[in-house]
């Protein structure tokens, strides 16, 4: 199958065609590899990066705002002391187990969004990730993800199949739109070799007249995008060796598959991935420390990586996670499920660095939680708006006004 | 080929109506009268025979330890472990209460009432973490699967299961919590757009109080009741639950988006409204009998018409059940069954959320389609599809390199099942040839490209692993 797009955006063309038209005059037989070279070089391939912290991060033992007395009170067994704190401001600073990200953090590409929420929050960890994958309000049941409705948008950016990736062996509703999906993938050889198994390949060799709309034709159409873009991914990305090293966990390694993904020039848009256990009732400290290392360390090899491939510029990171937690720890040395949350960004070309709001209010709290101060959804309208270029209202559930990260 | 007899209704309506049919069984009903055949389908599944996976006496106890637990203000070390103990305990359960449905739906003769289970499971869907509460409302939803919608629908509602996950039990005068009357209208009886807020506000009061004990046995709890007058649709008075949930199936908006829900599961994703309103008309005059319904549905003209026939993605359970009814298939790490339903996105007992499973197209991305490909030759053929095809040399060379470099001898497939291939086979008519096989297994008629793959194939068991690795076979 061919992937190229078949009309070359008007935007590039103009580009390249006032290029060429310089070059062309004496080496017309360059044509074809200056064009590549000229897209490259002048419309930067765009990327987002979803990092997800499934179970519920505790964000106040994460940022912690060690200048509030509060947090002390709250937290009699498992607050992390000031000076262990790795601070950032008078009010904020990392956990230690993040320290990885200092340096990251002093390079100017993080920012830190304190108190991301939404209206009426729901503590359910099932229910919240669904609304934080769908982009829904909280009463409101949405089947399809705000990067599968991106998708659905048929934007310029978002045409191949390939065009949102998970790095795991299932989708996430985030990325099932209703008539365009995400793939999912662990490793580019599985995929391909499962898809390139003789009796599926007879199968697809046949099935070129079976694209009909209906649910037949739509099984068809899966499987020849699939195979299709399981030998664009293998066939790009095979020639690319990272030269970095990632520590040796499974979240690093899917990391190293994006940055492989993205230094090799895939032409993917949207890459999802998840670290899981941060549901933390007991033993809090132990757990999300353990978590935190990996976290860290995964994100600090995966952004000098993409820095060293000079991709840093190209990728927007965000790290969520479906609720914060309460602010006052429990009787097991841990805590229970919460609302608004810290959100990380990362990359080269943030408008804001470090921290972008006010710390958390301890003495407002609705119950014992956190306000929201930022509804998530003007995040992911930012995002829309200005890095994927397409606009948010259109794939929101509604118009939400956008923040100034980047 | 034209067949006189009923061979394709009845296959038809077992893909639908059950999961599924065995040749013999098919070649016999196929004789009968299909009046018949649907009182017969009905008849099997006359008997609710409870599902007993979980022990209530154990799940008590644990409870009772739990609230103990619960009420201290410290823990010991070996308290917490016991705590900890329990909810292993209870997960264990759940996975056993998961799998023993599953093996129940792929051996039982009584297969409408479980397909019907299943469709309740997804209507009123939910989640709990207490195993003894899932199964009760798993054990309600079978029990009056085919029987009075208002029965289910009071039954349901005061479970303890339904009544955790939707907030009931912080249901209570003076500050109510409206999250169980907005879906029992939204969700289980009317649809969006046919109540107000206000009916909301005001049905939440009618349900305050309704609370389950620490046995988990329903429970009014006057205390907790608002006795007050209430104005719901329209109408003054001092409602209580039961009378909001009969103005609500007064209602005719209330049979057609039930019609229309059991349309969409047993017929087309695309709902014909015509169709449907015949169905809630009738729903509606028998007092919401669900076999009349059905019966009706079942004996419509226009359930057997091309546009029906073939065209609906299976849901993975269906799909499960289905290729597990058919080769009497064995799982020697039933455990495997988890993980598959999780990986193609239908963990039965786990909802995505109170809508329930979107079904249709959302069952399909590329890593579950290739999933679901793969595992016929999984579970039937420790996953090998035998194919000597025409693949060409240059993708064998592809494929060559691909492979590991120390690949070890192919180790067992990790579904680890056996399918009974001599009954499977010698259920077959002598002389079945590997295009009439195809026709039994696929429900979408066959057509010239998988005519042209399998008419020269030699094997009957190499056929049949095929055939199940096709996207048709996705189809019922």
């Amino acid at each position: 199958m061919d992937h190229k797009p078949k009309k070359m955006k008007r935007r590039d063309f103009l580009k390249n065609s006032a290029l060429a038209a310089a070059g062309s005059l004496f080496v017309p037989v360059f044509m074809k590899p200056f064009e590549a070279l000229a897209l490259d070089e002048l419309s930067p391939y765009k990327n987002l990066v979803v990092v997800q912290l499934s179970g519920g991060n505790d964000g106040l033992n994460t940022v912690i705002p060690f200048g509030n007395d509060i947090y002390y009170q709250k937290r009699k067994s498992i607050a992390i002391k000031p000076e262990d704190v790795i601070k950032l401001n008078d009010m904020q600073g990392l956990n230690p187990n993040l320290g990885a990200l200092r340096e990251i953090y002093d390079q100017g590409w993080m920012t830190i969004i304190n108190d991301v929420g939404y209206p009426n929050p729901d503590r359910s960890h099932f229910r919240s990730m669904d609304i934080w994958q769908t982009g829904s309000d909280s009463n409101q049941f949405l089947s399809t993800g705000w990067i599968g409705r991106y998708l659905d948008s048929n934007c310029e950016t978002c045409k191949f199949p390939y065009t949102a990736i998970e790095v795991d062996d299932s989708l996430s509703l985030a990325l099932k739109g209703n008539s365009k999906k995400g793939i999912a993938l662990k490793d580019p050889n599985t995929l391909f070799r499962n898809t390139n198994e003789a009796f599926f390949k007879q199968v697809l060799n046949s099935s070129k007249d079976h694209l009909d709309e209906d649910n037949l034709g739509y099984l068809y159409k899966t499987m020849v995008e699939t195979s299709s873009s399981a030998n664009y991914i293998q066939q790009t990305s095979k020639i690319y060796e990272s030269k970095a090293t990632y520590p040796n966990s499974g979240f690093a390694n899917q990391l190293k598959t994006v940055s492989r993904f993205i230094s090799s020039g895939l032409k993917t848009k949207v890459y999802y991935v998840s670290l899981s256990g941060f549901d933390t009732h007991v033993n809090q400290l132990q757990q999300q420390g353990n978590l935190f290392k990996q976290y860290s360390e995964g994100m600090a090899a995966f952004l000098n990586d993409l820095k060293q491939h000079d991709k840093l510029n190209d990728t927007l990171v965000i790290t969520f996670s479906e609720f914060g937690r309460r602010v006052e720890q429990n009787a097991s040395n841990g805590t229970d499920h919460g609302t608004a949350n810290n959100l990380f960004l990362f990359g080269g070309r943030l408008k804001k660095q470090g921290i972008y709001n006010n710390a958390p209010n301890l003495s407002d709290l609705d119950n014992g939680d956190l306000k929201y101060q930022v509804d998530f959804r003007e995040v992911y309208g930012t995002i829309l708006d200005n890095w994927l270029d397409v606009s948010n209202q259109q794939i929101l559930t509604k118009k939400f006004q956008t923040l100034d990260f980047i | 080929m034209e067949r006189k007899d009923n061979f394709n209704s009845v296959k038809h309506l077992y893909s639908r109506a059950s999961f599924g049919i065995s040749y013999p069984k098919l070649q016999d009903l196929s004789r009968k009268n299909l009046n018949k055949v649907v009182e017969q389908l009905f008849k099997d599944s006359a008997v609710f025979e409870e599902l007993k996976s979980v022990d209530p006496a154990e799940v008590r106890q644990q409870m009772e330890l739990q609230a103990t637990l619960g009420a201290k203000k410290e823990l010991t070390q070996e308290e917490k472990d016991q705590r900890q103990e329990i909810t292993k305990i209870q997960n264990e359960r759940s996975r056993s209460l998961n799998i023993d449905w599953l093996m129940r739906m792929i051996s039982t003769n009584a297969s409408l009432r479980e397909k019907m289970t299943l469709f309740w499971h997804g209507h009123f869907a939910c989640r709990s973490n207490n195993p003894m509460f899932a199964q009760q409302l798993n054990n309600i939803q079978r029990q009056y699967a085919l029987g009075s919608f208002r029965t289910l629908l009071v039954e349901v509602s005061k479970s303890p299961a339904m009544l955790q996950y939707l907030n009931n039990q912080q249901n209570r005068k003076g500050r109510p919590n409206e999250n169980f009357a907005r879906e029992l209208m939204e969700l289980f009886t009317l649809g969006i757009g046919n109540y107000t807020e206000q009916d909301i506000k005001e049905s939440a009061r009618s349900f305050t109080g309704w609370t389950y004990d620490k046995n988990g046995d329903f429970q009014l709890r006057p205390a907790f009741h608002d006795e007050g007058n209430k104005t719901f649709f329209g109408k003054t008075g001092n409602f209580d639950g039961e009378s909001i949930i009969d103005m609500i199936l007064e209602n005719p908006k209330t049979a057609v988006f039930i019609s229309r829900k059991l349309y969409v599961f047993f017929v087309n994703e695309t709902p014909n409204e015509a169709h449907v309103k015949e169905l809630a008309d009738y729903f509606h005059a028998s007092q919401y009998d669900i076999s009349a319904v059905l019966k009706k549905m079942f004996m419509a003209d226009w359930f057997y018409s091309a546009p029906n026939v073939g065209t609906k993605i299976k849901s993975p359970a269906e799909f499960l059940v289905g290729l597990s009814r058919e080769f009497y298939v064995t799982y020697n790490k039933p455990q495997v069954l988890i993980q598959l339903q999780s990986s193609l996105g239908q963990y039965l007992f786990n909802p995505p959320n109170v809508a329930g499973w979107p079904g249709g197209k959302n069952w399909i991305d590329s890593s579950s389609l290739m999933l679901r490909m793969k595992i016929p030759s999984l579970v039937l053929n420790d996953g090998q599809i035998d194919f000597s095809g025409k693949a060409d040399p240059e993708d064998e060379a592809v494929i060559a390199l691909n492979k590991p470099a120390n690949a070890k001898p192919k180790p067992k497939s990790y579904v680890d099942a056996q399918s009974d291939w001599p009954k499977f086979l010698a259920s077959l008519p002598k002389g079945t040839k590997p295009l009439d096989l195809a026709r039994f297994l696929l429900q979408p008629a066959l057509n010239q490209r998988i005519t042209d793959m399998i008419v020269n194939n030699q094997g009957l068991k190499s056929t049949a692993i095929e055939v199940t690795s096709l996207p048709e076979y996705q189809l019922c």
